[in-house]
């Protein structure tokens, strides 16, 4: 019986899928703006895996962060704030063949989307989703974030942030998803071992990656630039098991900087895969009935 | 006052007719009693006999239990409502009859559980039978059954008392049951074969006239099941969904019935998701489908106006329950228009489109995939509770004629490829399409150009929201003209939309015996509206638009509203009701009455 999927999962890119294949419109980022570091690396990481160009899709939420599709040459969907995470879910689950790609702030991500964040992990759908967590929003121009520390003075909070941040590893760990890993704009081979793993996990794969916005929060992220005199500390995968979830738990207790590296990953089934084996099993139960006989048969059970 | 209609019903007792044309049969009880599934039994007998049939049923908003009716109404001929009044009640307990004695006509037959119901009160000419159908259908089940299977007990009576087909009867019983434990079945005959043998003494027994409907396979369902029908033979495959009554049976449908078609529907975590969900699979390439009922549209408005300015092509079903909040949610009203044109931000196209019966359900789903398509834009359609639940027969849906096959084109786009040109329609290159101009389209929720960067240029703003109104022009130029029934000029034309199609029709009938010239109007296509009704309207001294929602701070329903400021025609009067029930005919004839005399 056929499916509505188009069938070829990889096709051979005519031409090798470089960097400036990739590169749309320049960036209307402010200059210095961490997120240029993410779009480089995430042009190399793609250039690395040479996926057919024409089945990369970018998406997004609203947020600066969140411009990302418009500076990637890929298919791409600029989407309303916060609900980035359920529309590449409809993409995903209905086109196995692409390649599924979020992008987007911490407002974006653990505010407004922060309930789709828990679902969209919790039901493992295959794609891979970046953070550029920035500790403030930018885009409408520095008022709290989620993640802002408590005393961040902002125009919503003048005297200082009092809500407690939330903890994004520790919540991404208590949602289900499978992979979830930690990186720093300012650490470019990290980013991209980061960004590497992440695309190749199958299943729901998060990075949150510290990205600094010099408009509206500079200096956020000192503590973990050693450019600026921090430290850069990583996880040891020698010494943390990656599939204990108490141990990444613990882990993520690290104040502020924090660890960076991923923190838990586990292989679970999608809910791609779960979803194609009950069309498969359904289908196989029915036999060779064609889709409109199917259609016909429930009529005359109404007769 | 209005003079009964001809085609008056039975009358009981010794009087009555041998043979005859309607009957409206009301089923008093508890929802957990069963009576739904003999109203079924008999709407499906019904479309198995070429009669034509429509029921209503009200249920408790509580989950255990609580009164219930089932109301079916039977007819030789056209059935266009459920019945104003009852020719023949059948209660179950105190309260069912307490509460509905009042709804069976003067001289109708009431039949009741005389093991149930006590302090009998004759009045009005009705016939009073008391029959013990708990009792009896301990007797005939066996001690341990009591209570279930009484009401296979009942419809034995009833298709004793009418005459009804037994054999079909039986067969429709059998295939419900069949599925189920061998015992099952065995208890209902013995309870049916009970009720048919019970002797009812003096009562007159009935015989329905050969239906009219035709010999063609003919089905009986309700409204959300014959959309999701519709769905899938639109070529929807995809979508997803938040639970909401009267909504929900579509998705449950969708759910288990997708699969076998080779698609996902996905129940998300709320309605921005899911209409998010559902737009995610349409910029995959996909027809997809959301849907809800009131509160739940509210919540996906952001994304509905995105849809709109992205030009993405999606179906949004709203099954239309009381409002305002969470209102009256097992009640029906049509107040969710305003809301389904112009909610949302911004000037947001949007096609919105009610199905007026269960039959149309189908099409109107056909009708809004092919326009979701062509138009890229999402379209709604409006239904609502009464169209959800109610039961009608028609005609089977020809599958070789409506089929539609779905299709993503993957093609390889041209070299001049603009994902918003402003000299066409829109239609996306979804992800997997390759470019030969090696440049990828972002769709963008952002004002863009033609080739969908941001852009704020106030030219190109104006440009791209003229280019989206006209995808409204041009829906308008092509959708039909409704036809009037009745009068094609005159004293009044009674417009409406939605479920209210079968009472304004059969008003509309029974109006010109008081000598006036009536015409009635049903519209389908809410917006835009079709061209050229302006000439129907001039046609008429009076046009009183019948709807299920608040006449409002200036005294016009919610279409009335949109017809006035479109129109600027004062003869446009409103006939609102929102008690949450649907309209009864004689609600309608005396309201356009008191319109007639000058009173409106
Ligand atoms: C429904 C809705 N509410 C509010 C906004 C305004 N808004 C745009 S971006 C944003 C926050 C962006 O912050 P973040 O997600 O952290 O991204 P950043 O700009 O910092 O990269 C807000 C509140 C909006 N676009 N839509
Ligand atoms: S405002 Fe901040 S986050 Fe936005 S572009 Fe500028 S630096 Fe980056």
């Amino acid at each position: 019986m056929s499916t509505v999927l188009p069938s070829a999962t990889v096709t051979e890119p005519e031409d090798r899928l470089t960097k400036k294949a990739l590169t749309a419109d320049h960036p209307t980022w402010c200059p210095g703006c961490g997120d240029f570091a993410v779009l480089n690396i995430f042009y190399r990481v793609l250039e690395k895996l040479q996926y057919p160009h024409e089945k990369i899709v970018c998406v997004a939420g609203i947020g600066c962060s969140s411009r990302f599709p418009y500076f990637m040459n890929t298919h791409g969907i600029h989407f309303i704030h916060g609900r980035a995470l359920p529309l590449a879910t409809g993409i995903s689950l209905s086109r196995p063949d692409v390649h599924v790609f979020v992008f987007g702030g911490d407002g974006d991500g653990f505010s407004i989307g922060g309930n789709h964040l828990n679902h969209a992990a919790r039901k493992n759908v295959k794609l891979t989703y970046v953070i550029m967590d920035n500790f403030v929003y930018g885009l409408t121009k520095k008022q709290t974030s989620p993640t802002s520390p408590i005393g961040f003075k902002s125009k919503t909070d003048p005297t200082g942030s009092v809500d407690r941040p939330i903890n994004p590893m520790k919540q991404l760990l208590a949602s289900g998803a499978t992979f979830i890993a930690r990186t720093h704009a300012a650490q470019v081979k990290h980013m991209e071992q980061m960004f590497e793993r992440a695309i190749l996990h199958d299943g729901f794969s998060v990075v949150e990656c510290l990205s600094e916005c010099v408009m509206f929060y500079a200096g956020a992220f000192d503590d973990s630039t050693p450019r600026k005199g921090g430290t850069f500390e990583t996880v040891d995968e020698t010494q943390h098991d990656v599939t204990d979830e108490g141990a990444a738990f613990k882990l993520a207790e690290n104040l502020a900087p924090g660890k960076f590296g991923v923190y838990y990953q586990v292989q679970r089934p999608t809910k791609n895969e779960l979803e194609q084996k009950w069309i498969t099993d359904t289908q196989a139960k029915i036999g060779g009935a064609s889709q409109k006989d199917l259609l016909r048969k429930r009529l005359e059970a109404m007769r | 006052m209005l003079a009964k209609p001809a085609s008056t019903p039975m009358s009981p007792g010794l009087h009555a007719p041998h043979s005859l044309r309607n009957a409206v049969i009301r089923f008093a009880g508890n929802s957990q009693d069963g009576i739904q599934s003999i109203g079924g039994f008999l709407a499906r007998l019904a479309g198995r006999t070429a009669q034509e049939v429509m029921t209503y049923m009200t249920i408790p908003s509580t989950i255990s239990g609580g009164p219930s009716i089932f109301q079916v109404h039977i007819g030789s001929g056209e059935v266009l409502h459920a019945g104003d009044e009852a020719d023949v009640l059948v209660a179950f307990y105190q309260h069912s009859y307490d509460s509905h004695l009042g709804a069976l006509r003067d001289g109708g037959v009431c039949l009741y559980d005389s093991g149930e119901v006590k302090e009998v009160r004759h009045e009005r000419g009705i016939k009073h039978l008391g029959i013990p159908f708990t009792a009896a259908t301990v007797e005939a089940v066996g001690g341990s059954t009591r209570d279930r299977g009484k009401n296979m007990f009942v419809l034995g009576l009833v298709c004793a008392v009418f005459n009804l087909d037994k054999e079909k009867l039986i067969g429709i019983v059998s295939r419900q049951f069949g599925k189920k434990d061998e015992s099952v079945l065995r208890n209902a005959m013995l309870a049916f074969d009970a009720g048919f043998a019970y002797e009812v003494g003096d009562l007159e027994r009935f015989a329905f006239e050969h239906g009219e409907a035709g010999d063609g396979h003919r089905i009986s369902t309700d409204g959300n099941q014959m959309l999701t029908a519709g769905l899938i033979a639109a070529g929807v495959r995809y979508g997803a969904a938040y639970p909401i009554t009267p909504w929900s049976s579509i998705m449950e449908s969708l759910r288990t019935e997708l699969p076998k078609y080779g698609g996902i529907y996905v129940q998300a975590e709320d309605e921005l998701a899911a209409v998010s969900m559902t737009l995610g699979a349409a910029f995959a390439g996909h027809l997809a489908v959301t849907g809800s009922a009131g509160p739940g549209l509210s919540l996906k408005m952001e994304a509905l106006s995105y849809a709109s300015m992205a030009e993405l092509p999606i179906i949004v079903i709203n099954v239309q329950r009381g409002g305002p909040s969470t209102g009256l949610p097992t009640s029906v009203e049509q107040s969710d228009l305003m809301q389904a044109i112009y909610g949302s931000h911004g000037d947001c196209p949007r096609i919105v489109l009610a199905p007026q019966d269960v039959e149309d359900c189908f099409y109107i789903a056909l009708e809004a995939g092919r326009l979701a398509r062509k138009y890229s834009c999402p379209v709604i359609i409006l239904s609502d509770q009464a169209l959800s639940s109610r039961i009608e027969a028609f005609a089977e849906p020809d599958l070789d004629v409506h089929w539609v096959e779905p299709h993503i084109d993957l093609s390889t786009r041209r070299e001049d490829y603009r994902p918003y040109p402003l000299d066409r329609t829109t239609h996306h290159a979804p992800p997997g399409s390759r470019m030969s101009s090696g440049k990828y389209p972002v769709i963008s929720g952002l004002e863009h150009d033609e080739w969908g960067h941001p852009s704020g240029s106030p030219k190109m703003h104006s440009q791209m929201t003229a280019k989206r109104r006209q995808k409204l022009i041009d829906a308008a130029a092509e959708f039909p003209l409704p036809k009037v029934h009745g009068h094609q000029e005159g004293d009044v034309l009674i417009v409406g939309w939605g479920s209210t199609y079968g009472p304004i029709k059969e008003s509309a009938d029974r109006l010109p015996a008081e000598g006036f010239k009536v015409g009635a109007l049903h519209l389908r296509h809410l917006h835009p509206l079709p061209n050229g009704l302006e000439t129907i309207f001039n046609r008429y001294e009076h046009i009183v638009v019948v709807e299920m929602n608040d006449y409002g701070a200036y005294g016009y329903g919610q279409m009335a509203t949109l017809l006035r400021a479109r129109y600027c025609n004062p003869a446009i009067k409103s006939l609102c009701k929102t008690d949450g029930l649907a309209f009864r005919i004689r609600e309608i004839v005396t309201g356009v009455e008191k319109h007639l005399a000058g009173a409106g």
